[in-house]
C-alpha cells in the first residue's frame, strides 16, 4: 500500500498494479476474434484451392498470382499484369474517398451546429442523428433502393415538381453505390467532430477575431487544427467500412459493380467459390488500409515531437 | 450465497434437461427462399409436435458453399436442383435410406423414381419442377419473345434493362443453349464463344439477382428477367405485365428434391417430413404456393385453378427443357474461370 501512497500524485498510479487484469479481457477478445481469424486467413491465403470451395492443405502462391497476373482463360498464355483487381481497388479505394469527402463536408457542419448549442439541445439532436441508425443497415439499403428506382417516389416526386423531363436513372450506378455508402456512414462522421467540437474553447476564436483574424483565418488556423482529432477518426471510421463494404455494391449497384467487400464475399459464398483468393484479397485490403494508417500515426507522432 | 448458487445449478440442469427434451423434436431445414408455406411447417410442426427451424440460400453453389464452410451437422435436410444432387453425393455430404422407411414413397410419379441425378432415389426425394427461361414485360416489348437472343443479344429497347439470375450453373447452361454448344464441353473455340458471348451480353444487363428476381419485373425496374417458371407466375399474379418465354432455342428443366443430409441431428424427424411432403395434399401445398409441379401423385384435386392453368406451369411440347449437367472437375474449372471472368 505504500507503493500506492507514493504515486498518488500520478492519479492513475493507483490502478497501477492490476494494470495488466484490466486490459486482460480485451487481449482475449481481441486475440480470439481478430488476431486469431486474421492469422487464418494468412494461411489460408497461401492453400491451394478445393474444388467447389474450402481448401488443400498444400502451399500455394496461387491466389497471390491469380490478383497480380493474368494468365488468359485457360491458364496458359505468358503472364500480363492483371488490371482487373487493381482496379476493383482502385474503384472502390476512390468511392470509400469519396463518401469519406461528402460525410465530411456534410458531417462537420452538422457536428459544428450540434456543439454550439445549448447543451440541453445538444442531446436533442444528437439524439435525432441516431434515430435513422436504430434501423437495420440491410433494411436501409433495400428502402434507399426503392426511393431512388425509375419508377420511385423520388423520380415521382422531381417528375411532378417539373425539375425533371424523364427519371433520373440512378438504380445499379456506381452513383447509388456512393449515395448508399455516405448515407450509411454519416453519423460516424458527425459523432468523433462533434465529440472535439464539443471540448473546443470558444474563447480561442473571440481571442483569434480580437486579434482581426478573418472568419476563415479563425476556421483555418484555429478551429480546424483544434478539431482534427475528431475528423480523422471520423474519417477513419466511414473510410475503412466503406471499403470492404457489400451491401451497397450489391442491392444498389445491381451487384454488377464489383467493389472489394463483393469481390472478397462472392469468394466464399458465391458460385465459383476460391477461399484462397479470397483471403489473398482479404490480406492484400489488409496490408493497405494498414500501411496508410502507420504512415499516419508515424507522421503524427513526428510532427508532435517537432 | 448458497441459496443462491443451488438456484443457478437448478436452473442449469433444468434447461438442460428440457432442452434434452426439446431436441428430440427438432427439425432444421436449409431451404431455398420464398419456397414453402409457413402454414405448411406450421401444419408439420402441429402433426409431429416438433419444432422447426429453416435457413434459407439462394442458390445451389451458395448452398454447398455453405455446408462445406462447417454447416454440416446443424442441418437435417436441405432442397438441391438436379445436379446439385449428384455434387453432394459425390463429395459425401448425403446420407441414404431405405425406400420402406417412408410409407409414402409410392407416391413418388414413376418418372422421377428413378433419376440420373439420384439413381434408385437413394438421398432424395422430389420436391418441385420447373423450368428456368425468362420474362417479357409486354408493355415494353411486343415482339416476338420466345427465343434466347432477347436475353445474349438484347434490342436496343431491352438493353440496359435485363436482370440476369445470380445463378452460375443456370446461366451459363442457358448461355450454351443459345450458342448450340454442348454443355461441360472442354472444346477451346466453344469456350472462347461462350465467354465472349457473357462478356458482351453483359454491358446490356442492368444487374445480378436471384432473390430480386420477381421484384425487378414487378417494379419495372427491369423489362426482361430471367427467372424461374414459378416466380414468373407468381410476378405476374402481384401484377406485372409479363409473359413467360419458351425460347426455340431450348430452355433449362429443373427438379428440386429433399435430401437427407449427413450428419443430420435430427434424422427421425427428416424422414418424417420427407414423407410428410410426399403427401398429395401437402405436395399441393407447395405447388400452390411456389407455383411450380410436384413429382407427387394424386396432387390435381388440392390444385388451384389458378395453378393449374397458368402458362408457366404448362410447356409447350416444343422445345424441349434440358436439364443442367454436373461437370467434371477438369471442365468445370474452365466455366469457374468464365464466371469469375464475367463477375468481376
Amino acid at each position: 500500500m505504500a507503493g500506492g501512497m507514493a504515486s498518488a500524485s500520478n492519479s492513475a498510479g493507483i490502478y497501477k498494479g492490476r494494470a495488466g487484469l484490466l486490459i486482460l479481457p480485451s487481449w482475449l477478445v481481441i486475440g480470439f476474434f481478430l488476431l486469431l481469424p486474421v492469422c487464418m486467413m494468412l494461411i489460408y491465403s497461401f492453400l491451394t484451392k478445393e474444388f467447389r470451395g474450402g481448401v488443400i492443405w498444400e502451399f500455394s502462391l496461387a491466389a497471390y498470382d491469380q490478383f497480380f497476373f493474368n494468365r488468359g482463360l485457360f491458364g496458359d498464355e505468358p503472364p500480363k499484369i492483371e488490371w482487373t483487381y487493381i482496379t476493383i481497388f482502385w474503384r472502390s479505394l476512390w468511392q470509400a474517398g469519396l463518401a469519406t469527402a461528402f460525410c465530411l463536408v456534410i458531417g462537420f457542419p452538422t457536428a459544428w451546429f450540434i456543439a454550439t448549442r445549448v447543451p440541453r439541445h445538444r442531446t436533442v439532436w444528437l439524439l435525432l442523428i441516431t434515430i435513422p441508425y436504430w434501423v437495420n443497415l440491410l433494411i436501409r439499403t433495400v428502402s434507399m433502393k426503392f426511393l431512388i428506382r425509375d419508377t420511385g417516389p423520388l423520380n415521382e416526386f422531381l417528375l411532378w415538381l417539373g425539375m425533371i423531363g424523364e427519371p433520373i436513372h440512378l438504380i445499379n450506378t456506381n452513383l447509388a453505390v456512393q449515395l448508399g455508402l455516405f448515407y450509411s456512414y454519416l453519423p460516424f462522421m458527425v459523432l468523433p467532430i462533434y465529440a472535439s467540437a464539443e471540448r473546443y474553447n470558444f474563447a480561442l476564436s473571440e481571442a483569434a477575431a480580437d486579434l482581426y483574424a478573418g472568419r476563415w483565418t479563425i476556421l483555418r488556423l484555429i478551429i480546424l487544427p483544434a478539431v482534427k482529432p475528431g475528423i480523422i477518426a471520423g474519417s477513419i471510421l466511414v473510410f475503412v467500412p466503406s471499403l470492404g463494404a457489400f451491401l451497397a455494391p450489391d442491392l444498389l449497384g445491381g451487384a454488377k459493380t464489383f467493389m472489394i467487400g463483393s469481390l472478397i464475399e462472392e469468394q466464399f459464398k458465391g458460385n465459383a467459390g476460391n477461399w484462397p483468393f479470397g483471403a489473398a484479397v482479404s490480406m492484400i485490403l489488409l496490408s493497405i488500409v494498414m500501411t496508410v494508417l502507420i504512415f499516419y500515426a508515424r507522421n503524427q507522432t513526428r510532427r508532435e515531437a517537432l | 450465497m448458497k441459496t443462491l448458487l443451488k438456484c443457478a445449478v437448478a436452473a442449469i440442469a433444468l434447461t438442460g434437461f428440457s432442452g434434452l427434451a426439446q431436441a428430440e423434436g427438432k427439425l432444421s431445414i436449409y431451404h431455398w427462399f420464398e419456397y414453402i408455406p409457413q402454414e405448411l411447417l406450421d401444419k408439420f410442426a402441429k402433426e409431429y409436435d416438433v419444432e422447426v427451424t429453416m435457413d434459407t440460400f439462394d442458390s445451389n453453389e451458395a448452398m454447398l458453399a455453405a455446408l462445406k464452410a462447417g454447416k454440416m451437422g446443424s442441418y437435417d435436410v436441405s432442397v438441391p436442383g438436379d445436379y446439385m444432387v449428384e455434387i453432394m453425393a459425390d463429395e459425401g455430404l448425403l446420407d441414404t435410406f431405405e425406400p420402406s422407411e417412408l410409407s409414402n414413397y409410392g407416391n413418388i410419379q414413376p418418372q422421377w423414381l428413378d433419376v440420373s441425378f439420384d439413381p434408385g432415389r437413394k438421398s432424395s426425394i422430389p420436391y418441385q419442377w420447373g423450368s428456368t427461361s425468362f420474362s417479357v414485360n409486354r408493355d415494353k416489348f411486343k415482339g416476338d419473345i420466345n427465343t434466347t437472343k432477347l436475353l445474349f443479344e438484347p434490342p436496343a429497347e431491352l438493353s440496359g434493362k435485363i436482370n440476369v439470375l445470380d445463378t452460375q450453373g443456370e446461366l451459363l447452361t442457358l448461355a450454351s443453349i443459345h450458342l448450340g454448344i454442348p454443355q461441360c464441353t472442354s472444346d477451346r473455340e466453344q469456350l472462347k464463344a461462350l465467354n465472349k458471348l457473357v462478356q458482351d451480353a453483359k454491358t446490356h444487363w442492368a444487374s445480378f439477382g436471384s432473390d430480386t428476381a420477381k421484384d425487378v419485373l414487378v417494379s419495372g425496374d427491369a423489362d426482361l428477367g430471367m427467372i424461374w417458371s414459378g416466380f414468373s407466375a407468381k410476378a405476374r399474379n402481384e401484377g406485372a405485365n409479363i409473359e413467360y418465354a419458351y425460347p426455340k432455342e431450348g430452355y433449362i428443366v429443373w427438379m428440386d428434391n429433399v435430401v437427407l443430409l449427413k450428419d443430420a441431428p435430427n434424422r427421425e424427424n427428416a424422414l418424417k417430413f420427407m414423407n410428410f411432403l410426399l403427401e398429395p395434399e401437402n405436395a399441393a401445398a407447395v405447388t400452390n404456393f411456389a407455383q411450380y409441379t410436384a413429382g407427387v401423385t394424386g396432387t390435381e384435386p388440392h390444385l388451384s385453378d389458378e395453378v393449374k392453368n397458368s402458362p408457366e406451369s404448362n410447356p409447350p411440347a416444343q422445345p424441349v427443357g434440358v436439364f443442367v449437367q454436373a461437370c467434371p472437375q477438369e471442365v468445370q474449372v474452365l466455366y469457374d474461370a468464365i464466371w469469375t471472368n464475367l463477375k468481376k
